[in-house]
């Protein structure tokens, strides 16, 4: 296992965690742009570029880009959140060059006009899904409650009114400030040829050009509302709770992870035992998110809608106890063992250390090994996980629920 | 993009994969007097062992009045186990580094679980204890029972889920198109004495698989198998199913945004022999972003953001289901255009597409093997559905002899032409004639 890395005189850098006795690679392109570089007229144009992007090239239909991922037999695909937008394969290593042919060619597509409006309808199609599953559009819904006018609160997605405005001029100006050689790199995992892919990155990019492009990073202020939003297709109530957390740069996020462990996982956790076993609820969960200067505590329950009052009063004072009284040696420890277990097991495939990679990379510029991370974990007190509580008590946050109730009373 | 890979390998388990990478798995296989069997693939390649046990107690052994049971049953076996309580037993998995993930299908429950290899005979032992030796606590039954409930009014939320939940319901006669969720109703009925004699009858070694893969010493795996579960007593067997027909009705009305289109049509199971085959046109159809429903629907239409085949398959029968997801003014064109593709199927695949197929198998098969869980899961299914675990050498050769020329001979026998098919949404919508 060896890390490697190499900037191209553009700004663009690859870097690799490389496994010669790997049998498959993952190759991506990260893309250091999403919905919180997003000025509000242009809301959802993260995603819409990330769908456009396989939709052809100067040198590829998009029946071609598809095609031939899929002649070379890779397993492909992209995502974009609040701050990056990510192309992926995995593959076989005999297919390495193919793969960053495509994915380097997707990344300066054409744009067209007519694909522009086919792909805004399957845009709609998505934003139209999601919808008819209530819980998902909420997370926006809370980002904003939270978060105010801090650009985090962005929607991915957008609104069907926002995508469907979006014109394909604004598009290619996105594209040219974000899609810039030093706005971007190139992470790869597993069997990886790591000198012909430095090789063949500078004949596909070399010539791409930087832009200095930047990202606004406020200071993130915290609102405790409450919000009900009346749903009555749905059949279960669900409630949505957030506020800021330790920021991905912060040493801190180990602490939050095993509290998070500690109080929220969906097995064997405080709230497990108190919430789920118990089949109070139909599922309830506390998961640590973290971004460039800020990240987030967010809780998850879903429950009959006449059980969410009484839900919720319980979840608070779970929170409440935690942060009055403190956690046990015992509970850290079983947290630690988990999350340990949790790592080696999620990182033993190439296309798992490519996303490790590339997140570590995107967040920090750093390479951390496996080891570097059980280290990280296992040196996490009792006292670390404190400050974090104090710094960011779990029992101030803002609510959003979603469902059949009209009205829940008072619930700040 | 975050397009679901479609391609069939979660359904029917590929047991193994070219040779540069395994051991000859065919080798692992270890019978117990009473009627377990192990079957394992030992790779020192990993950190990690993961095992999955299937025992014959799947919801098709529900009474009517009972649907739910053999969901609840499962609930209920974490509940305490052997001497630990509820709590210790998860506590001790935890501390073991145990990710588990319990399921109830429709002939088997299944019981999984990865973790570091130091821990898995450990694990072992705790799941011999869970399933021989449940305490099934009568104080937790309402917990139990609120949790089934639970999970039952969840799917209710989730429209695409629920539609295909209730097409496979009326595809195949009862009880081969459950869902292990049951009524509330029946749940509400359950006593513990229900649970118990419900364990009692359907969990025995009589029929039951382990897979275990990744890192273990396979000798010392089957001396522990055999001290754990050597002594399980044998449990009745009563296999006998009275069939009957599905539902019947093609639309359920349901305030979405979007209109949710399910297809099914019939295909053969995983053990027939021209499988791969029937398999193998499934993938032209719906395997990668170049396959047939994706580009004609998505790609150069626009009609939908899901839109999918899959081949399920059980021991003896199995379907192809289609799934679109789409708004209501579009879903008659949606309807109207997937179904063309289901049909022009029946006319065959080119050598293009089945060049792309093969790609897409070979990489998915070694990247498989980068998975201990996938394998476990693979190597106790491979078993259910063949009696054996199919040499690698099999594998490889089935593929490569796989031409146009014999899927279409096959498709040319078999063409999908009697369709099954149900919307959920606001309208109803029209569908061709070939469809009930």
């Amino acid at each position: 296992m060896q890390f490697r890395s190499h900037r191209l005189a553009n700004g663009l850098e690859i870097v690799a965690e490389c496994n010669p006795a790997a049998h498959t690679m993952g190759v991506g392109f990260f893309v250091r742009t999403g919905s919180r570089d997003e000025a509000t007229e242009l809301a959802g144009i993260s995603h819409f570029l990330e769908h456009m992007a396989f939709k052809g090239t100067p040198r590829r239909s998009a029946e071609d880009v598809n095609r031939e991922f899929d002649e070379i037999g890779a397993h492909y695909n992209a995502f974009t959140s609040e701050e990056s937008t990510v192309y992926y394969a995995s593959l076989l290593p005999e297919y390495q060059s193919h793969a960053l042919d495509i994915l380097a060619d997707i990344m300066r597509p054409s744009l067209r006009e007519s694909d522009f409006e086919m792909e805004k309808k399957v845009i709609v199609e998505e934003i139209q899904m999601y919808l008819d599953q209530p819980p998902y559009g909420m997370d926006d819904r809370i980002k904003q409650l939270c978060f105010g006018s801090h650009p985090i609160a962005n929607s991915v997605i957008g609104s069907e009114a926002s995508v469907t405005a979006l014109v394909p001029e604004q598009m290619l100006h996105y594209h040219r400030d974000r899609y810039s050689a030093d706005n971007l790199f190139i992470a790869a995992a597993g069997n990886v040829d790591f000198d012909a892919l430095v090789t063949q990155a500078e004949q596909l990019c070399g010539e791409w050009e930087p832009t200095g492009a930047s990202r606004a990073t406020p200071p993130v202020v915290m609102e405790p509302a409450v919000e009900v939003k009346p749903h009555a297709v749905s059949t279960q109530q669900y409630v949505l709770l957030l506020r800021d957390a330790p920021a991905a740069e912060h040493a801190d996020r180990f602490a939050a992870k095993l509290l998070t462990t500690i109080v929220g996982d969906d097995s064997g956790s405080r709230m497990y035992w108190d919430l789920v076993d118990s089949g109070l609820v139909e599922s309830a969960s506390l998961g640590h998110y973290e971004y460039q200067g800020l990240g987030m505590f967010y809780t998850w329950l879903a429950c009959e809608p006449d059980d969410m009052v009484d839900n919720l009063s319980r979840l608070q004072q779970l929170f409440e106890a935690v942060e009055r009284s403190g956690i046990g040696d015992e509970e850290l420890a079983q947290a630690k063992n988990k999350l340990k277990a949790r790592v080696v097991l999620g990182n033993e495939r190439p296309r798992s250390r490519l996303f490790n990679v590339g997140g570590n990379w995107l967040q920090r510029r750093e390479y951390r090994s496996l080891t570097d991370d059980l280290e990280s974990v296992d040196s996490v007190t009792v006292a670390d996980i404190m400050s974090v509580l104090e710094k960011f008590p779990l029992s101030k946050h803002a609510t959003v629920t979603v469902g059949p109730l009209e009205s829940v009373g008072d619930l700040a | 993009m975050e397009i679901a890979d479609i391609i069939g390998f979660d359904l029917c388990g590929y047991p193994s994969s070219p040779q540069q990478i395994l051991p000859v798995s065919a080798e692992y296989v270890y019978q117990l007097d009473n009627g377990l069997t192990l079957v394992g693939e030992p790779s020192a390649a990993f950190q990690s062992a993961a095992f999955s046990l299937l025992v014959p107690a799947g919801c098709r052994y529900d009474q009517p009045a009972h649907a739910g049971l053999a969901g609840l049953t499962c609930e209920m076996m974490l509940r305490g186990a052997g001497d630990r309580d509820g709590r210790k037993l998860i506590t001790d998995l935890e501390n073991l580094g145990v990710e588990r993930g319990e399921s109830v299908g429709v002939s088997q429950a299944s019981y999984g679980g990865s973790t570091i290899s130091k821990s898995l005979l450990p694990a072992l032992t705790i799941y011999a204890d869970i399933v021989r030796r449940p305490q099934l606590p009568g104080d937790q039954l309402e917990a139990g029972r609120a949790v089934c409930l639970q999970e039952l009014r969840g799917v209710e939320d989730e429209p695409g889920q629920k539609l295909m939940t209730e097409l496979r319901r009326r595809y195949y006669p009862d009880p081969w198109g459950r869902s292990s969720h049951g009524t509330a109703e029946a749940i509400e009925s359950l006593a513990i004495a229900d649970v118990e004699r419900f364990h009692a009858a359907r969990y025995g070694p009589n029929g039951a698989i382990l897979g275990v893969a990744g890192k273990f010493d396979w000798q010392q795996v089957c001396d522990s198998v055999e001290q754990l579960f050597g002594d399980w007593p044998i449990q009745p067997s009563d296999d006998s199913v009275e069939e009957v027909e599905g539902r019947t009705d093609s639309h359920l009305s349901y305030e979405s945004n979007q209109s949710h289109i399910g297809i099914a049509f019939a295909s053969i199971p995983y053990r027939h022999p021209r499988y791969f085959e029937a398999w193998s046109a499934v993938g032209v159809l719906s395997g990668g972003m170049s396959s047939r429903l994706f580009s004609e629907v998505r790609e150069k239409r626009g009609l939908c953001y899901t839109v999918y085949a899959t081949l399920h398959t059980q021991r003896d029968r199995a379907a192809v289901f289609c799934y679109a997801g789409t708004t209501a003014e579009r879903a008659q064109e949606t309807l109207d255009v997937t179904f063309r593709e289901l049909v022009r199927l029946g006319e065959g695949v080119s050598d293009d597409e089945l060049a792309r197929l093969k790609a897409r198998i070979k990489s998915s098969l070694i990247m498989q093997q980068e998975s201990t869980s996938a394998r476990a899961g693979s190597l106790a299914r491979d078993w259910y559905h063949l009696g054996r675990v199919r040499p690698v050498e099999e594998v490889a050769a089935k593929i490569d002899a796989l031409t146009a020329a014999s899927i279409n001979a096959f498709l040319a026998e078999n063409p999908p032409q009697s369709f099954t098919a149900m919307t959920l949404g606001r309208q109803p919508l029209e569908f061709p004639d070939a469809v009930s």
